[in-house]
């Protein structure tokens, strides 16, 4: 892919207050990327993923949505990148007073100048394609853990955002449901072009479906292998702490 | 006969749907077409406004029996895939929901019944676990007790006595206009300490804490059900009742009557700034009369009452926090329906412990 960068994140340093939890953090996705952020637990994937949503300020460096600096420009201004980004968090986060209908609906009705009936359609759609067809009028605390967080997928996807970010989006789905959201995910990159950066423990999608990943090491607080999945596992160079992520599983990797 | 539908071009959400859409989706539904062809025409950027285009009208096809022919590029005819994909299940798909107003009534009516036996059932259960605290079974933790006690006690300090001083100027105004037309302007020091020591002062707090304690316990019990905490005490073999509820019972039952009798006093020195300063009673005439006309019983029946209302407050706002459902908004109206329990309550109890001690001339 040699098209323009859509992100770029550029010597990120990520923390709490005093505490730094990731410097020299940089790296690019592109339009129709699958792009993942691995690392084990407590290494600052999430911390990252809400920089770039624009949910938590980095301590330094910058990130580029285009050619707009998305924390050095106004609030206005980073609130107009925003709009154009969907998010799925790692429960869900579904509206509780609304359905699932109204869930999707509600920026459809802010941003667009659709139609009751075409907003109705279009919700019903982005439900049916994460396959809660029918559930349109159940409240979120009607359905299972699993069905929240797909409709928190349909809800991210409801604008048709250039770029989506998902936290964990793979964690309390049956393989079923899991394997059908990495069919959509690769579906609308290669017919949206949609760009997806995607914090997850699941090797199984890791490796089925990323066309870039970067690994957080929590020891050295920085980025230890950077690639295609399949690439960081065969290069003789990957730091023990990614190789055993991606070869052993997930957070075990740190005791291994 | 069979009906052929191209789409081509731009199709962006913020365009809308192009007024072609809604005839090729007329002549589905009106002909006798037999057989429904799609196809792409030098079709150019697209959203998912193509996508609900193409559902709707392979639906509506398929509703008439219709065969569906799609000759859309693979990516599209994938995603049109996935939106058939996971049929809606059987039974799963309702209406909106827009209940009749009467409807609504009858069915708060019929609901007042099993709540009223719930409620009961709560009470038996703090009952059930005061008498384990008697004999030092109850599975409740002292440092929750004296949080609670710090809590709603020693933090409601400042607004209960702005609110007892400012009501005490309050009712020494509004007795000083009636009472100076008769030269009798003492009299307000009787109005004021016997208003305040009996009924008022212990009302006002009992409002105060409702809006301040009682609400508090509803979110903070609501929270703990939404992130399942409740059950995993219920699971641990911890009674949630003995753990949560009883110490926020206990120490706002002792903490009321307390500040009750703060209130009072505040509620006083309201009034005696009132009756030396704008009513130019002397001093030391304003707290002979105060001390003339109430009396010890006053502030026991005052006490009587701030126990009472600790009582409805924490009951109500624990077995809201405990029947809470398992979503923010459940969390909203447990607190609301806390405080309105906690007021109504106040206010029916005052009612009746009113005439009680009147029928007992107390």
């Amino acid at each position: 892919m040699t098209t323009e960068p859509l992100l770029r994140a550029r010597d990120l340093q990520l923390g709490y207050g005093e505490f730094v939890l990731m410097r020299h953090v940089g790296f690019d996705v592109r339009a129709g990327e699958i792009f993942f952020i691995m690392g084990g637990s407590g290494c600052g994937k999430s911390t990252l993923l809400r920089a770039l949503m624009g949910l938590h300020p980095p301590q330094a460096g910058q990130i580029f949505y285009g050619k707009q600096d998305f924390w050095g420009g106004d609030e206005g201004a980073r609130h107009g990148i925003m709009r154009r980004t969907g998010a799925l968090f790692q429960g869900g986060a579904l509206w509780s007073s609304m359905t699932l209908a109204e869930n999707v609906s509600l920026v459809l009705e802010e941003y667009t100048g659709l139609s009751e009936g075409d907003i109705r359609d279009q919700a019903s759609l982005k439900l049916a394609l994460v396959g809660l067809a029918g559930f349109e009028e159940y409240y979120p605390s009607e359905i299972s853990g699993g069905m929240r967080k797909r409709a928190g997928l349909a809800r991210a996807l409801a604008l048709d955002p250039p770029m989506l970010f998902l936290d964990e989006p793979s964690a309390g789905l049956d393989p079923v449901s899991s394997r059908m959201l990495d069919d959509l995910v690769l579906e609308l990159r290669d017919t949206l072009h949609t760009a997806f950066v995607i914090v997850s423990h699941e090797l199984a999608s890791i490796f089925a479906i990323a066309d870039n990943s970067i690994f957080l090491d929590a020891g050295t607080r920085s980025i230890t292998a950077s690639g295609k999945p399949d690439d960081i596992v065969r290069d003789p160079k990957t730091e023990m702490s990614a190789l055993n992520f991606l070869t052993r599983g997930g957070d075990r990797s740190v005791a291994a | 006969m069979s009906l052929r539908v191209s789409v081509g071009g731009q199709w962006s959400m913020d365009a809308g749907l192009p007024s072609a859409a809604g005839q090729a989706l007329a002549d589905v539904a009106g002909r006798r077409v037999r057989e429904l062809r799609l196809e792409a025409i030098d079709l150019g950027r697209w959203d998912t406004s193509l996508l609900v285009f193409l559902v709707r009208i392979v639906k509506a096809a398929r509703a008439r029996d219709i065969s569906v022919d799609m000759e859309l590029p693979d990516g599209l005819k994938r995603l049109v895939g996935m939106a058939f994909a996971v049929p809606a299940q059987e039974g799963a798909a309702r209406a909106r929901r827009e209940e009749a107003f009467l409807a609504a009534v009858g069915g708060a009516t019929l609901d007042m019944l099993p709540q009223l036996a719930l409620f009961f059932r709560f009470i038996g259960e703090i009952t059930a676990s005061f008498k384990r605290l008697l004999s030092g079974r109850a599975q409740m933790r002292m440092q929750d007790f004296t949080d609670a006690i710090y809590e709603s006690g020693v933090l409601a300090l400042p607004i209960i006595a702005l609110t007892s001083l400012l009501f005490g100027l309050i009712l020494a105004f509004v007795g000083a206009v009636q009472l100076t037309r008769f030269g009798a302007q003492i009299y307000v020091a009787g109005l004021v300490g016997i208003g305040v020591l009996r009924v008022m002062g212990a009302v006002m707090v009992g409002i105060v804490m409702s809006g301040r304690v009682g609400a508090s316990y509803a979110a903070l019990i609501g929270s703990m059900q939404v992130n399942e905490e409740v059950d995993a005490l219920s699971v641990a073999g911890i009674s949630p009742v003995d753990f949560l509820v009883l110490p926020r019972v206990l120490a706002l039952t002792l903490m009321t009557p307390l500040l009750t009798l703060y209130a009072d006093v505040m509620g006083i020195l309201g009034g005696y700034f009132v009756g030396v300063t704008m009513l130019d009673l002397n001093p030391a005439e304003y707290v002979n009369a105060t001390m003339q006309m109430t009396s010890f019983r006053h502030m026991c029946i005052g006490l009587a009452y701030g126990t009472v209302f600790g009582v409805i407050i924490s009951v109500a706002g624990c077995r809201q926090g405990i029947t809470c459902g398992r979503s923010a908004r459940a969390v909203g109206l447990a607190t609301t329906a806390a405080v309105v329990h906690s007021i109504v309550g106040i206010i029916v109890a005052t009612a009746i412990l009113t005439v009680v001690f009147n029928v007992l001339e107390i």
